[in-house]
């Protein structure tokens, strides 16, 4: 009698603490008119955790920041922004899935989401047939447009390719001959074939390529097949995919395929994330290609790192993707005050032609829901991140890229209703 | 003449990463005929345990100076670390299986999945602290003598030894915590386990350069399958463990403790994977799918090999490196550039790592076609054919 008394008691103080704190959130949010609410969509479990979970760590900042600067103004009303974060779980069809629920279920406006192409490939359907938006922030291989996708991540033209023209025209090995390994999979595959029709307009030679299935480790005959290829140096275009840069790096370096011996590796997928993991000792001299480098020295840029490790910790690091998420839910929101509404379609339109004083410097949303962006290329230093070397102006994305033989010719545009997906230039 | 010897370098190293990798499971499989899918995951553990050791190397100032050993250290205490954890499934899971393959392998597929999210979601100072206790809750008993363990007084002891061990168990989980932080909180993330400095670069040698790790993972490979092969010739435990593997319960009705038998087995098979887990950190990075990356190309050499015989489960090993680094890289085209075109780009075609497992497999299953029992087939009457 006594126990169960003291266990009622025990509940009865529980739920008077949690109806306490269910009043607390409302209350800070007292001088908001009313609430809106977004959906977040990465993969929290499963190989990919690692690094999406940093996206999710950037949107939230970045809603956290914009409820702080009196949240999203529509119609003279004050929103404030809430996210329901769901998991993506690394697995493809979960992602089209949890899509399905953001949408119809929770009926969120916006959807930011998604890391792999594989993942995108999955939701689009979801996205197109239902009418809905997702906001997609990772550099990819594109050879897509939908009208239901905003891209803020780099197109091949804005990251390999004027990596590719720096690697043959002024890096140590310029005029050498290329190599390209990658992993196997769609971005690895479609990246390289631009890059091959790039080095042939250049004028320089392809002497060999090869993809390492997913999960393998083994890069013995990779390392082989190099030394045959380049034997006195030669340039590297390294589009591996996670774990694989380790075991990767690690034997190149025992191999003896170093810069000091004359080989160069330009990186798409080592961001300064990836440099902590790999170890700085491995890639030091190596190059990468992104539009958002931790090192970039303006304001903007600082202030972004320097609020991200306030927000999640000294040691964490700000990267290319983690910009670009920053970015889309920034960009969201302008496009939102513009059209006076939430409703995606009006959304949709205020958002073409957004501009944002991004940690990057400026970007401009382009016709193709793509963004125009600045390109840097830098070189890896012993400190774990990238000395800059070069600085592209702003350089328009192409969806279809202009290499590409299949894609060449074609360009993207959703103001116009005539031209759309794909039309001929 | 250089290139050969490049070739077979390559392949020889390809093939003792296989080797290493299969021997553990070569014993186990061909002894007790389980399937153990958790087997790639005992390797992640001994991968595990030496980027604890590295760490412990590193932060403690008396250990400071051997830190360019520590590998060595680490290859033990990853054998003791994995066989641990393999005596304690081998106890709970796989004993009650027995006789029952398709069950046996879908609980060590779960096992490997529990594995996995342990990892994940478990701070390594916690889970090292668990395996001390494991490890002296186990084998405590095996130093306590007979007399004391029996009737009820050999319960309490028993207990007590338990207790003691957990003790210790949440003693090094504290003093770990404390000691690296890092190994205070738990994380999905890889990590990376980087060899001492004269374990880098290579060794140049005729014109080629022979990396140095690849060169110790060759010496692990050797001296594991010599102590192996002296284990199973000259010990009483080896000849016990040979004749259980040739007939079971003749073995059994001669008074061999089958029981205890397939202890050792199973232990001494997952410490050996902890040691290939050691090899494989010192290639790539450590994760907690690490294992899962090695367990088909284990199956393949001791299928390739023959169920239980040590001698094939070599040859297919380097065979299967030697084949990858010959299609792989594409030593034919390099060795004969005149050849006819059709045959030129066929060699071709299958010159990438993706297309060149894909032949493999391809050879492996036509070989499986005439000698469906492997290199070398086990000789003499079982039971269970």
């Amino acid at each position: 009698m006594k126990l169960s008394k003291r266990i009622f008691a025990g509940l009865a103080t529980a739920s008077l603490a949690v109806t306490v704190t269910a009043c607390g959130g409302s209350d800070s949010s007292g001088n908001f008119d009313d609430t809106v609410t977004v959906g977040i969509l990465h993969s929290l479990s499963g190989t990919m955790a690692i690094s999406e979970s940093t996206l999710v760590d950037t949107e939230k900042m970045a809603i956290e920041e914009i409820n702080a600067a009196g949240g999203v103004t529509v119609d003279g009303k004050s929103y404030k922004i809430e996210y329901i974060v769901e998991d993506g779980a690394s697995d493809w069809p979960t992602f089209a899935e949890k899509s399905k629920k953001l949408i119809d279920q929770d009926g969120v406006p916006v959807v930011f989401g998604g890391w792999t192409s594989a993942s995108r490939k999955a939701m689009l359907p979801v996205y197109e047939s239902k009418d809905a938006f997702l906001y997609y922030p990772i550099q990819y291989e594109a050879q897509e447009c939908s009208n239901n996708i905003f891209y803020t991540g780099a197109t091949p033209n804005q990251q390999s390719e004027p990596a590719t023209d720096f690697m043959y025209k002024r890096s140590p090995a310029a005029g050498g001959d290329f190599f390209l390994v990658g992993s196997d999979y769609v971005f690895p595959r479609t990246s390289n074939t631009i890059t091959k029709a790039q080095v042939k307009q250049l004028g320089g030679k392809v002497v060999g390529e090869d993809y390492l299935p997913l999960g393998n480790t083994e890069v013995a005959p990779i390392i082989s097949k190099i030394k045959v290829a380049l034997p006195d140096g030669g340039i590297i275009v390294n589009t591996l995919n996670g774990d694989q840069n380790v075991a990767f790096f690690k034997q190149i370096q025992d191999a003896g395929i170093t810069p000091s011996n004359g080989y160069y590796v330009m990186n798409y997928s080592i961001a300064e994330e990836e440099i902590s993991t790999i170890g700085p000792e491995f890639l030091e001299g190596h190059y990468g290609a992104w539009n958002y480098m931790m090192s970039i020295d303006t304001p903007a840029s600082k202030k972004f790192a320097k609020s991200f490790k306030k927000r999640w910790g000294s040691d964490r690091v700000v990267a290319d993707p983690q910009e670009s998420a920053y970015n889309m839910v920034y960009l969201w929101k302008q496009a939102v005050e513009d059209a006076g509404t939430f409703d995606d379609n009006a959304v949709r339109e205020a958002l073409v032609g957004q501009t944002f004083d991004a940690p990057q410097g400026p970007v401009e949303v382009m016709p193709n829901h793509h963004l125009s962006q600045t390109v840097r290329i830098g070189e890896i230093n012993a400190e774990g991140g990238f000395t800059i070397l070069e600085e592209t102006g702003v350089v328009e994305p192409q969806a279809w890229n202009q290499k590409h033989p299949s894609s060449k010719g074609y360009a993207c545009d959703w103001t116009d209703p005539k031209k759309g997906e794909k039309y001929r230039m | 003449m250089q290139l050969f010897l490049e070739s077979l370098f390559n392949g020889v190293a390809i093939g003792s990463v296989l080797l290493v990798a299969a021997l553990g499971l070569a014993i186990v499989f061909g002894l007790m005929g389980v399937i153990n899918l958790a087997h790639g995951e005992l390797m992640m553990l001994g991968a595990y345990s030496t980027y604890i050791t590295q760490l412990i190397f590193k932060q403690v100032s008396f250990l400071k100076p051997y830190y360019d050993l520590y590998v060595i250290v680490a290859i033990g205490i990853a054998f003791l670390v994995s066989g641990t954890v393999g005596i304690l499934l081998e106890r709970t899971v796989i004993r009650r299986l027995y006789g029952s393959p398709l069950e046996t392998l879908l609980a060590t597929w779960g096992v490997s999945l529990i594995l996995q999210q342990f990892v994940r979601s478990v701070p390594l100072a916690y889970a090292s602290g668990l395996v001390v206790a494991l490890f002296f809750g186990l084998f405590s008993p095996l130093f306590i003598s007979d007399n004391l363990l029996s009737g009820a007084k050999g319960k309490l002891i028993r207990a007590c030894a338990w207790g003691f061990s957990a003790l210790l168990g949440v003693a090094t989980g504290g003093i770990l915590s404390s000691l690296v932080s890092k190994l205070s909180r738990a994380s999905a993330r890889n990590v990376d386990v980087t060899a001492p400095s004269w374990m880098r670069g290579g060794i140049d040698f005729l014109g080629i350069t022979f990396p140095k790790t690849r060169l110790l993972i060759i010496l692990i490979t050797v001296i594991s399958v010599l102590v192996v092969i002296a284990f199973l010739d000259k010990t009483a435990w080896g000849i016990r463990i040979r004749a259980v593997t040739q007939n079971r319960p003749m073995s059994d009705c001669l008074g061999i403790s089958t029981e205890k038998v397939d202890i050792i087995t199973f232990g001494i098979g997952s410490g050996l994977a902890g040691v290939a887990g050691v090899a494989v950190s010192l290639l790539g990075s450590v994760g907690p799918n690490v294992g899962g990356n090695y367990i088909v190309g284990c199956f393949m050499v001791v299928v390739l090999g023959g169920v239980g015989n040590l001698l094939g489960t070599i040859l297919a090993s380097f065979s299967i490196g030697i084949m990858t680094d010959l299609i792989g890289a594409g030593r034919l085209l390099t060795i004969w550039p005149d050849m006819p075109s059709p045959l030129y780009s066929t060699i071709d075609f299958f010159a990438t790592t993706s297309m060149a497992r894909v032949m493999i497999f391809a050879l492996i299953v036509i070989f499986l076609q005439f000698k469906p029992t492997g290199m070398f087939p086990q000789k003499g009457r079982m039971v269970e054919s």
